[in-house]
């Protein structure tokens, strides 16, 4: 009899192809929607609708059965939650990282298998190996959606009866292949930013679970540049968006966040030379191996500090619960609260909550 | 061999019968006329809507002019709310209505509240059966309005209607119920009930989707919340739905016809049901009426049950597949949290709320469906169960 696998549509095309290979290779599929985010938009429309609607057309169309469940209780208690305590922290969460590791792969999980799932998959873009009873997370095949930074903080676990089925695919032949079987979200843009702020303004949003609180733009000298709107809406290295233009520095160029200093809630900014943006290693918590601690306390390899970044060589020393990454090369604008992902090759090792940024003197 | 998949959610709602649909078939094509125009076309299209009001008006024992026809239960909950507010507010701005209502009510009371007027609730019993005595002590001078559905979707509750109009005209409140679930399945006549408004739906009693009526007494003033043409003698604007009318009619005659005979046989799968989940499922709460009340005070139909250390949804997925429907709770399109109100307001723990499962019979099913949903049911439970922490932590307990 076929293997029942529950996939996880989100009404976007990744998923809905991830569906229709599925049931191709011969699955017996069944489409689970969640909704973890309840609110109606300015028009007083339920903002999942929309999503909701074109899982059912696809649903039917590949001929699945499917269900919708809600986890926005879940999702609030242990994801947005976190990523409110972070913001007010100064730092600058990714709850992304935390959706899959608290929901998707947990509460979604259980729920599938109590639908009589042996798998689960997702449309996530990434691979994954099955092999003497360990899991490992591999990159997907089109760099540019490699989805693995997303992913680095599932456990064995959590891995464990999970297949991507876009692993192998470039984001244009997924396309092609919605478009070719008349499925309704082939041409449907693609989702950016955070799930749950979608298109909107971001400060409006913050500030509606954030009060903000005004203060000073200065710089190390002292001089005052102008007024930050809450400490919260700024990253380190940011430039844009400081309107405090006109006052470039003695030499012509931009200025840029060099500091946030909470406890006198003021923003320090900097011009010229970048240099004091540029660290040399990092302090991370939090981590996850996959797919397990490695033996070595001390090895090369490569990773990220950000989704949309290249790899960076660089040395990882493993101490107790934190781990010690020393850059081969200076890293601009390392964020606290953004994840370090490691990598070996295609394989993605395990990653952690970027603590600190090191500066060597 | 059993015919799979088996429909048990016709509180939600039924097929068509084949004798409905027949009747209605020459009424989308053949006279097609409007009934408000003045030509042949439009008396044959107003003879079909004339008769049908007769016919209902027959059946709940009212006055043909005391029926008008909507699109259904949800639109005569609004209109009689919202109607006897809007026509009554000179005399009084106090509501009250059970907390077992259908949203329709609900949400119109709600929104009358923002709107200046006051609404208290009845108190039900942990069966759902409406506190008289409580209703006579929250009952005032001002109070305009008393609703409380004849019988409850969810549990399938019938309430004492007549009981219930007394007090309410006693203090010269108008009386209205809900009779979405009640209307063809129990023997109604307005009159005797002694209820100024009624609604019904059509769909639930094997006729066809967006048409129902509601019964407005003579002499009651209400005013209307579609304004447009002349329809229902200004009341209701809107060209009638004929061929909807003509089916509701129909379906509603062969209901009454049919009564006695659909009522006891849809009691023997029921019963059947209940008393086999009773006795070979472990950890379950029948909820609504006691089990030696469900001959007199329930629906017939309904049978509605929480599953311990479970979550309704979850056997609602797992029979689906296994190809038997049903409904957990109320039925919502994209997933919500909420536990079900009416349960709630039995006093149901949250927990056991979210464990609900409505099984509702109809004519078309048969003993045989019957027997394999509680097989299936067992299965579901039971494999659930295993995955279920707090059946490992608590259900190992109680079986020791």
């Amino acid at each position: 009899m076929a293997k029942t696998v529950v996939v996880g549509l989100s009404g976007g095309v990744d998923s809905s192809v991830a569906a229709l290979l599925l049931k191709e290779q011969g699955y017996n599929v069944i489409g689970l929607y969640m909704n973890n985010w309840e609110e109606q938009d300015e028009c007083g429309h339920c903002t999942g609708e929309e999503d909701w609607g074109d899982v059912r057309r696809v649903a039917n169309k590949i001929g699945i059965p499917y269900y919708s469940v809600n986890f926005a209780k879940e999702y609030m208690d242990r994801v947005f939650s976190y990523f409110l305590k972070e913001y007010n922290a100064g730092r600058t969460p990714n709850p992304d990282v935390l959706c899959n590791r608290e929901i998707k792969f947990k509460d979604f999980k259980e729920k599938a298998f109590e639908l009589g799932a042996e798998y689960i998959a997702t449309g996530h873009y990434c691979d994954i190996l099955h092999e003497d009873g360990k899991h490992y997370l591999l990159k997907a095949k089109d760099q540019n959606k490699d989805q693995t930074y997303f992913l680095n903080q599932l456990s064995q676990s959590q891995l464990n009866k999970v297949l991507f089925p876009l692993g192998k695919l470039e984001k244009s032949e997924v396309r092609a292949i919605a478009e070719k079987n008349g499925l309704a979200t082939a041409k449907k843009k693609d989702s950016t930013g955070i799930c749950f702020i979608g298109e909107r303004n971001f400060r409006n949003f913050l500030q509606t679970y954030i009060p903000a609180k005004r203060g000073q733009i200065k710089t190390y000298d002292g001089k005052v540049l102008g007024e930050h709107l809450g400490l919260m809406y700024y990253t380190i290295g940011q430039r844009r968006g400081l309107n405090i233009g006109g006052q470039k520095g003695d030499d012509g160029s931009r200025w840029f966040v060099i500091e946030k200093d909470l406890k006198n809630n003021i923003l320090y900014v900097a011009h010229g030379e970048e240099d004091r943006l540029y660290s040399d290693g990092l302090i991370a918590s939090t981590i996850n191996w996959i797919p397990e601690v490695p033996t070595k306390k001390e090895f090369d390899c490569t990773a990220k500090f950000r989704y949309r970044q290249p790899e960076q060589k660089c040395r990882v020393k493993i101490t107790g619960d934190t781990v010690y990454v020393e850059f081969y090369e200076k890293q601009r604008a390392i964020t606290e609260g953004q994840f370090a992902v490691f990598y070996q090759g295609e394989k993605c090792i395990g990653g952690g909550v970027i603590e600190k940024a090191i500066f060597k003197k | 061999m059993i015919k799979l998949p088996i429909y048990f959610d016709n509180a939600a709602t039924t097929p068509v019968d084949k004798r409905v649909l027949e009747k209605m078939t020459p009424y989308f094509t053949e006279i097609f006329g409007n009934p408000n125009s003045q030509h042949v076309f439009g008396r044959e299209s107003v003879k079909a809507v004339d008769n049908a009001r007769d016919t209902i008006a027959g059946i709940i024992n009212a006055k043909p002019n005391e029926i008008y026809f909507t699109s259904g239960g949800t639109e005569g909950d609004n209109w009689a709310l919202r109607g006897v507010a809007n026509a009554y507010k000179d005399r009084g701005k106090h509501i009250i209505i059970s907390p077992i209502e259908h949203a329709a009510m609900i949400e119109t009371a709600k929104a009358l509240v923002k709107e200046g007027f006051t609404v208290d609730f009845m108190k039900v019993d942990g069966e759902g059966f409406v506190d008289l005595e409580h209703l006579k002590s929250i009952i005032r001078d001002d109070t305009i309005f008393v609703g409380c559905m004849m019988a409850n979707n969810e549990v399938g509750t019938i309430e004492p209607i007549k009981e219930i109009a007394a007090i309410a005209h006693e203090k010269n409140a108008v009386c209205f119920t809900d009779a979405v679930q009640a209307a063809g399945v129990l023997d109604i006549d307005v009159k005797d009930l002694g209820v100024d408004l009624m609604s019904m739906s059509s769909h639930k009693i094997y006729g066809p989707k967006g048409v129902g009526a509601l019964y407005i007494r003579n002499g009651l003033r209400i005013s209307s919340i579609i304004a447009g043409g002349h329809q229902e003698r200004m009341k209701r604007g809107g060209t009638t739905n004929v061929a909807g009318v003509v089916g509701f009619s129909e379906a509603f005659k062969i209901a009454n016809e049919e009564r006695e005979k659909n009522f006891n046989y849809v009691s023997s799968l029921r019963n059947h049901f209940i008393d086999r989940v009773i006795n070979e499922v472990p950890f379950v709460k029948l909820n609504g009426p006691d089990k030696d009340k469900r001959d007199k005070y329930r629906l017939p139909a309904n049978a509605d049950f929480s599953f311990r250390y479970i979550e309704g949804e979850s056997i609602l997925f797992s029979l689906d597949l296994a190809g038997i429907a049903v409904s957990s709770g109320s039925a919502c399109s994209s997933g919500s949290l909420e536990p079900s109100h009416v349960l709630l307001a039995l006093g149901l723990p949250e927990g056991l709320a979210h464990g609900s499962i409505r099984f509702s019979f109809g004519k078309h099913n048969t003993m045989e469906e019957v027997d394999y949903a509680v097989d299936e049911i067992k299965k579901a439970v039971e494999r659930l169960r295993a995955m279920s922490p707090l059946f490992k932590i608590e259900g190992d307990k109680k079986y020791v």
